[in-house]
């Protein structure tokens, strides 16, 4: 089973939908169960488009390839099932959704995973909620605010982790949870996914990120980098901290149009 | 934007209270206006002369008054009113026991879901069947303290001197052209008195029903809330759907003595086919604390603005309204502020959501006078827009003479945007969940103000009822 991709994205082709220009163009990538893979590129390569075609945003077109997850066509299924079926993202910028706390939320989304015959054990759940947000190092007083409502850069950010650590997906889509974030609550978020990983060895993440420092916290088995739509280069953790030292010059003449 | 599919599986547009129930009137008017019509209608109360004059002079304000062009669109109402049954009674008398209401009556009201487990948590329950209340009880604890929950009718027989004091005195006829006409053909409503200090634990409930086709409805309502005393009478509204456009003009006065508080909560739920203009207006007195709360989900048009009067030093005011305008809808509605003493407060919070073709305007008024200094008011009004083609307006007045007042406003407007919807969805939750989480958020403030079994029913509205419909 481990040598079977749990995300498997083949000549995968993408545009923002009525736009003409593919921003994808072209992306070949497996993840394992258990893998933790990093994706890094300057701004505009597509790295967060991917993210959001695997999640299913419907403001992306598909125009060509394939996206199989678990076996299944990716492609076919909304958002709603896609999250069903295991796949979370970490926004970038979340969304705030005024007068619905964050329990209130997080209850009706794992409800919606019970579907109608079985009802959300609510002490469980409680019990649940508040031992992720110990884990994130979050107030409990915190689980009542409307969610992203006010909430400053960091807040969101480690309320996105929460949600993912309460919804305990197979794979993780992390598009620039480190942005803005200070280096203390840098390390908290990456212990979050740590802890997560621990508890699930089969989890897969899927990180996406301008720089190298969140890399040292949350260690990648792949690094790929990523440029103008395609994947350019796939290896181990010294990957990023070449690009770190030498940015991304050599793929801008490398592929130049 | 939402997919159509989605937005009707909110079940907003599911009308479930349209039915009609085979029920013989023992009387009615001829349909239309005019003062023997009106001279019926007293006499068939047994009215004291005094009341029928006053009738037959809010007829001439009525008549003399022209039809608003502010507001909704009231171009067709006129026709309308030339067809209606001004006054349809639905039984002989009164009843004091649910057991004596004729049983399709009865039914009507079960169907409604107001089961006899809900009416006994209520202080007490009236009931209104087209012009009349057919049932109307108090639980005996509250009538030994000497509280008055009555139809209007029998509060002007059985209390003719506390109902003259007050009667008219908060809504004059010469108020609007639609009290006008209620002061003409005023038939059933509430009559309430709550004594001096004290304070109804468990609300007092009104439930309008309208079944008669082409009816016009004109329940006239008086409250007084006597000094340091407390409580909370809420009313609910329905009526079957009919192709002919039927017609619905309350009139609610209500004074607010001294440190008393009082709660008037309304729930309306009028089919698409009804014209709801009201006037309801409270007084209120030194160190007095008035509520409105405003559900307008139904009607064809409602224009419907509760006025707090903050006539002495300390009174408080606080108006909150909630409007679903659907397709073909216009909820025009909001509320009045009016300070006219020193260091009276007031808030008005209005949140509306209008879908499809649906149309929701907020319309307030604030004024302060000279001379009522350290007033303060705050206005939020918040709008949700469904799809491209909802509307939504805001009218907010605002008329300032004192100098050391401090009024703020504050409106937004917001749509249900694609990135709402998918970082929901993104949750696992399925479109339809997603908006129901989006607009039960957005209503939120208002939905927890409301006691449990009315939150109940208005999320019941919103979100439950879309439960596997969207596949």
């Amino acid at each position: 089973m481990n040598d079977k991709a749990i995300l498997s994205v083949t000549g995968l082709r993408a545009r923002v939908a009525e736009e003409d220009l593919d921003i994808l163009r072209g992306v070949d990538l497996n993840i394992r169960p258990g893998e933790t893979h990093a994706i890094m590129g300057p701004n505009g390569s597509g790295k967060s488009t991917l993210a959001k075609v695997v999640a299913g945003h419907p403001a992306y077109q598909v125009t060509a390839g394939s996206v199989a997850f678990q076996g299944e066509d990716l492609l076919e299924m909304e958002p709603d099932e896609r999250s069903q079926a295991g796949i979370f993202m970490a926004f970038q910028y979340p969304i705030a959704i005024p007068g619905v706390s964050i329990a209130n939320f997080l209850r009706t989304a794992l409800q919606a995973r019970l579907g109608d015959d079985e009802e959300l054990d609510l002490f469980d759940f409680q019990e649940l909620l508040m031992e992720r947000m110990e884990l994130l190092d979050m107030d409990p007083s915190f689980a009542q605010r409307p969610i992203n409502d006010g909430f400053s850069g960091g807040e969101k950010k480690r309320n996105e982790i929460l949600q993912m650590s309460v919804l305990k997906p197979a794979l993780a889509l992390m598009d620039e949870t480190d942005s803005g974030l200070d280096i203390d609550a840098l390390k908290i978020v990456a212990h979050g996914v740590n802890t997560l990983r621990e508890e699930n060895p089969d989890m897969s993440v899927l990180l996406i990120t301008h720089y190298q420092r969140i890399l040292n916290h949350v260690i990648p088995d792949v690094v790929h980098v990523m440029y103008r739509g395609r994947i350019v280069e796939s290896g181990g953790p010294e990957v990023a901290m070449e690009l770190e030292a030498r940015g991304y010059e050599e793929y801008r003449i490398a592929h130049a149009v | 934007m939402p997919s159509n599919e989605v937005i009707q599986g909110l079940g907003l547009d599911d009308y479930k209270f349209g039915f009609v129930t085979d029920s013989e009137p023992v009387f009615r008017t001829r349909p239309g206006l005019d003062a023997d019509i009106v001279r019926q209608i007293s006499g068939r109360k047994d009215e004291p002369a005094w009341m029928l004059a006053r009738r037959l002079k809010a007829l001439k304000i009525y008549e003399s008054k022209p039809m608003p062009e502010w507001g909704g669109d009231l171009s067709e109402l006129q026709e309308t009113l030339d067809q209606t049954y001004f006054y349809v009674k639905p039984q002989e008398q009164m009843e004091r026991s649910w057991d004596d209401v004729p049983e399709n009556i009865k039914l009507t009201f079960e169907r409604l879901g107001i089961p006899e487990a809900e009416r006994k948590i209520l202080a007490g329950v009236g009931a209104q069947y087209d012009s009349e209340m057919v049932y109307h009880s108090l639980k005996e604890e509250w009538e030994a303290k000497g509280v008055i929950f009555d139809s209007i009718e029998d509060g002007l027989k059985n209390h003719p001197e506390l109902f003259r004091k007050y009667f008219g005195t908060v809504i004059p006829a010469a108020d609007n052209k639609f009290a006008a006409l209620n002061s003409a053909v005023w038939s059933g409503g509430s009559f309430v008195y709550i004594p001096p200090g004290v304070q109804l634990e468990t609300p007092l409930q009104a439930y309008f029903r309208v079944n008669q086709e082409r009816l016009g409805q004109f329940e006239r309502t008086l409250i007084i809330a006597d000094e340091g005393s407390r409580a909370h009478y809420i009313e609910g509204c329905t009526a079957p759907i009919y192709s002919t456009d039927s017609f619905h003009s309350g009139v609610i006065e209500i004074v607010v003595k001294k440190d008393a508080y009082f709660r008037y909560t309304t729930i309306q739920n009028w089919s698409n086919n009804m014209y709801n203009l009201v006037t309801q207006r409270a007084l209120v007195h030194r160190g007095a604390h008035m509520e409105w709360l405003d559900g307008n989900l139904g009607s064809k048009l409602t224009m419907k603005y509760p006025s707090c009067y903050l006539m002495e030093e300390g009174a408080h005011g606080d108006i909150l309204s909630i409007a679903y305008a659907g397709d073909g809808q216009h909820q025009d509605t909001g509320g009045k502020v009016i300070h006219v003493a020193p260091n009276t407060s007031s808030s008005i919070v209005s949140k509306s959501i209008s879908k499809g073709t649906g149309r929701s305007s907020y319309r307030g008024l604030c004024k302060v006078y000279d001379g009522a200094t350290n007033a303060k008011s705050n206005v939020e009004c918040d709008a949700l827009l469904i799809n491209e083609t909802s509307r939504t307006d805001t009218f907010p007045y605002i008329e300032i003479d004192e100098r050391s007042a401090s009024v703020g406003h504050e409106a937004t407007v917001s749509k249900v945007g694609d990135e709402q919807l998918f970082y929901l969805m993104s949750r696992g939750m399925d479109e339809a969940e997603a908006m129901a989480l989006i607009v039960r958020g957005f209503i939120e403030p208002i939905a927890k103000e409301l006691p449990l079994e009315y939150a109940v029913e208005l999320n019941r509205l919103i979100e439950l009822e879309m439960e596997g419909s969207v596949g």
